[in-house]
């Protein structure tokens, strides 16, 4: 990696992922629908989504209804859809099964998130607190590593220390205490040091990060809702040339146990709002061609309904989102036969995740995705030819 | 360097408490530490607070009664001046454990009765404080209970039960889960009567036996037909009980551990101190109240200072017992709720049933930002009572105060906060900016005022401040 920023001088633009996390365990084969199929409208009484109303991509698959603005980009050929993703022996545990898919560490407890190994190799310096942002309360694992330095901003719009204090000498003065009382000291242990370089990374990142609004504008009118919020301050980032590499968001609440109905369809119609309005931004501001979004769950949801919901599941599905991207299927639905499904129960996976981080990886980034995911698995090709990778 | 006793006190009241003002902690300090002790662990024997004082006094606050923020503004105003600290701290401790959110209901009288029951059983024993919970509507609609249908069983309380609430993963087996579930079934609530125009009124525990599966099960190897006491009961009994609630003590009164999900991989950093706590529970019979005592005198309780990064409450609470701030009445008390979800701990909704990841996990750029202009902003006004009380204690004889004794001084008296030596160096660069405090004349004494708040300012902006 020799290019510096992203900037459009001229020079081909440095990649950039975009993360959105579905948090709570996305019902995939409610978003995208087996539509023709009779086991789904058998096991699905309560849950199930009428053909009629669903939106049809081929003669047996269908988006949910309220993915209307998610069909419109896979119909131009910006999404590949990753049919039946997830990884052996499914935990059903949200907690346990998000951490797998933060860490690529089925067995272990790891330390190191995915992409925390990425800002690293970017950043191998921390010379830019920026490398990596996330959007929204807490740095999520697959951000986190020891001495990794990565942005977690909540407020976009007021971020910095000790804003009570009018800007002017005073302020510059504690401020420079501030930094010498973190900087980093031999044998103050583990946690004090991660403190020392959080301190110190707020203190370069608020100084960077706050042109951002400044220097945004755009005619998109994103809505109210928290990812639309998050993903409009990721194009404000992005769009300011930071050199942010990573952005992360989350969109949670898809725990459907109870209530799928009206709250599934909710929340999906925030969420593909929200990234139609995100890639319109970024193509009005010519800064989409070289950003790939990736969109996740922990893992999708049991194939019968429950009476009101559904329970937690194994294969979910996935999307990855970009200009560069040759949209269509990948990886197989899962199998519908009964025989085949995971624990009697589950739709069982087709493809492993870290095939799909291995993608986003090799392809897009351009890394070795082998000491970042721990192991060879096979990719997609979802990359147009012409694509710069 | 902090007098040893003073500072001990200091730190039993941070755990078992929400901190102490400085007047406070010498009364504490004046006494036996074991008094003390027992008298945390005994709430009862201190009045309960008067609450019909806020009722009097933010009346437009409360006649919004649906919303959370008033009730969590109502819980601050709690910390910070009840006369029965342990029995905030258990309250705030289970909902920890227990981790239920307001976000999906949005049913604030059932989270309100669900804080209250905490508060109420908080110190009890386990076997009834698991039975609480399970009959808890907030709870039962939170983890879908309500939806446990005899002909549809609906797993996730009793997944939940067993791998967060009592026992811990890699200690049962599916067949466990789906069983438990089962024993479950029926276990649900009244409706409740709508807030208008009926008034406040929390959902009401009901067993609904024709929709109970009476078919037999087997959990953790004991077969019949259980329902959900038998279930608890056998859970109390078992020893990954005991290991997994005294951990959950141990992380929220000792010592940082690791997220709950790593705790079936990594053992704890102190196996002989959860050894010395797993046996008060066995012995007492599971009596939370006991366990309390036993940890709060042990040697590796009160060498374990600064071992925990505190809660955004705790910080919060914490805080304002520094700044003496509403300790009578005064607005703002809602907006300490912004405060706190801003800093990533909205009371009464945790992100997740996992409850909110803690130790450094609290801490990022955002969180930290808010933590520290949160405290920098009280703290730095000279006519904040508790750093006027400061000032006051530093500068009572009218001569001048060092540069050393300035910085010194305001780290005793504002905790005592025990500082690294480059942290000390670093506030040193600061009071040595401009020499001797005096306090000879009014314009003195005005610029002297001004450098103590400034001085503590930075010490609640140090990295140490923000241990408990």
């Amino acid at each position: 990696m020799t290019t510096k920023g992203n900037g459009t001088s001229g020079k081909a633009k440095d990649p950039v992922l975009v993360v959105v996390q579905l948090s709570g365990g996305n019902d995939f084969m409610n978003t995208l629908i087996p539509y023709t199929a009779g086991m789904y409208y058998d096991n699905r009484p309560l849950v199930g989504i009428p053909e009629d109303k669903s939106l049809p991509i081929n003669d047996t698959l269908a988006f949910h209804p309220s993915a209307a603005p998610l069909k419109s980009m896979f119909e131009a050929g910006k999404v590949a859809i990753v049919q039946g993703i997830g990884y052996p022996n499914a935990s059903r545990s949200h907690f346990r099964s998000m951490d797998i898919w933060h860490t690529c560490e089925p067995e272990i407890i790891a330390t190191e998130g995915w992409l925390a190994k990425v800002i690293r190799h970017f950043d191998p310096k921390s010379e830019n607190p920026l490398t990596g942002v996330s959007f929204g309360r807490g740095l999520p694992r697959a951000m986190a590593a020891p001495g990794v330095v990565a942005t977690s901003v909540d407020d976009l719009d007021n971020y910095g220390l000790m804003t009570s204090i009018e800007a002017g000498q005073r302020r510059a003065e504690d401020l420079a205490i501030f930094k010498r009382m973190y900087t980093p000291a031999i044998g103050s242990g583990l946690v004090m040091d991660y403190f020392g370089d959080t301190g110190q990374s707020v203190l370069s990142g608020s100084d960077l990060i706050k042109v951002a609004p400044q220097k945004y504008t755009s005619t998109i009118e994103y809505a109210g809702n928290p990812i639309a919020k998050s993903l409009r301050d990721v194009a404000r980032v992005h769009t300011a040339d930071l050199g942010t590499r990573v952005f992360y968001t989350q969109h949670g609440g898809y725990d459907h146990h109870a209530q799928e109905v009206p709250s599934h369809a909710r929340l999906l119609a925030e969420l593909t709002g929200a990234i139609s309005d995100f890639w319109q931004d970024l193509r009005e501001h010519d800064a989409a061609d070289n950003v790939s979004m990736l969109v996740f769950t922990e893992f999708g949801r049991r194939i019968k309904d429950n009476g009101s919901g559904t329970d937690h599941g194994s294969a979910g599905g996935a999307f990855i989102i970009g200009d560069n991207i040759d949209g269509g299927l990948y990886a197989e639905y899962p199998s519908l036969a009964q025989a085949d499904w995971e624990r009697g129960e589950d739709l069982a996976h087709t493809f492993d995740f870290r095939g799909v981080y291995g993608t986003l990886l090799e392809q897009h980034l351009g890394l070795d995705p082998e000491p970042i995911v721990g192991g060879v698995f096979e990719q997609l090709h979802p990359y147009k030819e012409t694509a710069t990778a | 360097m902090a007098d040893e006793r003073l500072a001990t006190m200091a730190h039993l009241l941070r755990r078992a408490g929400f901190g102490a003002s400085r007047d406070e902690l010498d009364d504490y300090a004046a006494r036996p530490y074991e008094e003390v002790v027992d008298d945390l662990v005994n709430p009862e024997r201190f009045e309960p607070l008067d609450e019909d004082v806020l009722e009097r006094f933010y009346p437009h606050i409360f006649s919004n009664k649906d919303n959370p923020a008033v009730w969590n503004g109502r819980w601050f105003w709690r910390m910070v001046n009840t006369k029965r600290p342990l029995e905030e701290k258990m309250t705030l401790f289970w909902h920890h454990v227990f981790a239920t959110g307001w976000t999906k209901s949005e049913h604030t009288p059932s989270m309100v009765d669900h804080i209250e029951m905490f508060r109420q059983h908080g110190l009890a024993n386990f076997r009834t404080l698991l039975l609480a919970i399970s009959k808890d509507p907030a709870m039962n609609f939170w983890l879908d209970n309500s939806e446990n249908h005899g002909d549809a069983p609906n797993e996730n309380y009793g997944r939940e039960l067993l791998e967060l609430f009592s026992m811990g993963i890699g200690t049962y087996d599916e067949p466990d889960v789906k069983d438990a579930a089962r024993a479950f079934t029926g276990w649900t609530f009244e409706q409740p009567l709508p807030l208008y125009p009926f008034g406040h009124y929390g959902a009401k525990f009901e067993f609904r036996p024709e929709d109970h599966d009476n078919t037999e099960k087997t959990f953790l190897g004991e077969t019949g037909n259980l329902g959900g006491e038998d279930i608890i009961d056998i859970i109390v009994r078992q020893e990954a009980n005991a290991r997994f609630i005294c951990r959950h003590i141990y992380n929220f009164f000792v010592a940082d551990e690791p997220q709950i999900p790593a705790w079936s991989v990594t053992p704890p950093q102190d196996q002989e101190a959860i050894d010395i706590l797993v046996k008060a529970y066995t012995d007492s019979d599971a009596d939370i109240r006991t366990v309390m005592k036993v940890l709060f005198l042990s040697d590796f309780f009160k060498k374990a200072r600064a071992k925990r990064v505190k809660c955004p409450a705790e910080f919060i609470a914490g805080t304002l017992k520094l700044t003496g701030e509403f300790r009578e009445i005064e607005p703002g008390l809602a907006a300490l709720d912004a405060a706190s979800i801003v800093m990533g701990q909205k009371l009464m909704d945790p992100p997740t049933v996992e409850g909110w990841h803690t130790g450094k996990e609290w801490i990022d750029g955002g969180t930290l930002t808010e933590r520290i202009n949160f405290a920098t902003a009280r703290v730095g006004n000279p006519d904040t009572p508790g750093t006027r009380a400061i000032i006051d204690k530093l500068s009572g004889s009218g001569d001048p105060v060092t540069p050393a004794e300035l910085v010194d001084g305001v780290l005793d008296l504002a905790g005592p906060v025990e500082v690294a030596d480059e942290t000390r160096a670093a506030l040193m660069q600061l009071a040595e900016l401009d020499g001797d405090l005096t306090f000879g004349s009014s314009t003195d004494r005005i610029k002297s005022d001004d450098r103590i708040a400034r001085m503590l300012s930075l010490v609640v902006a140090s990295r140490e401040y923000q241990f408990a």
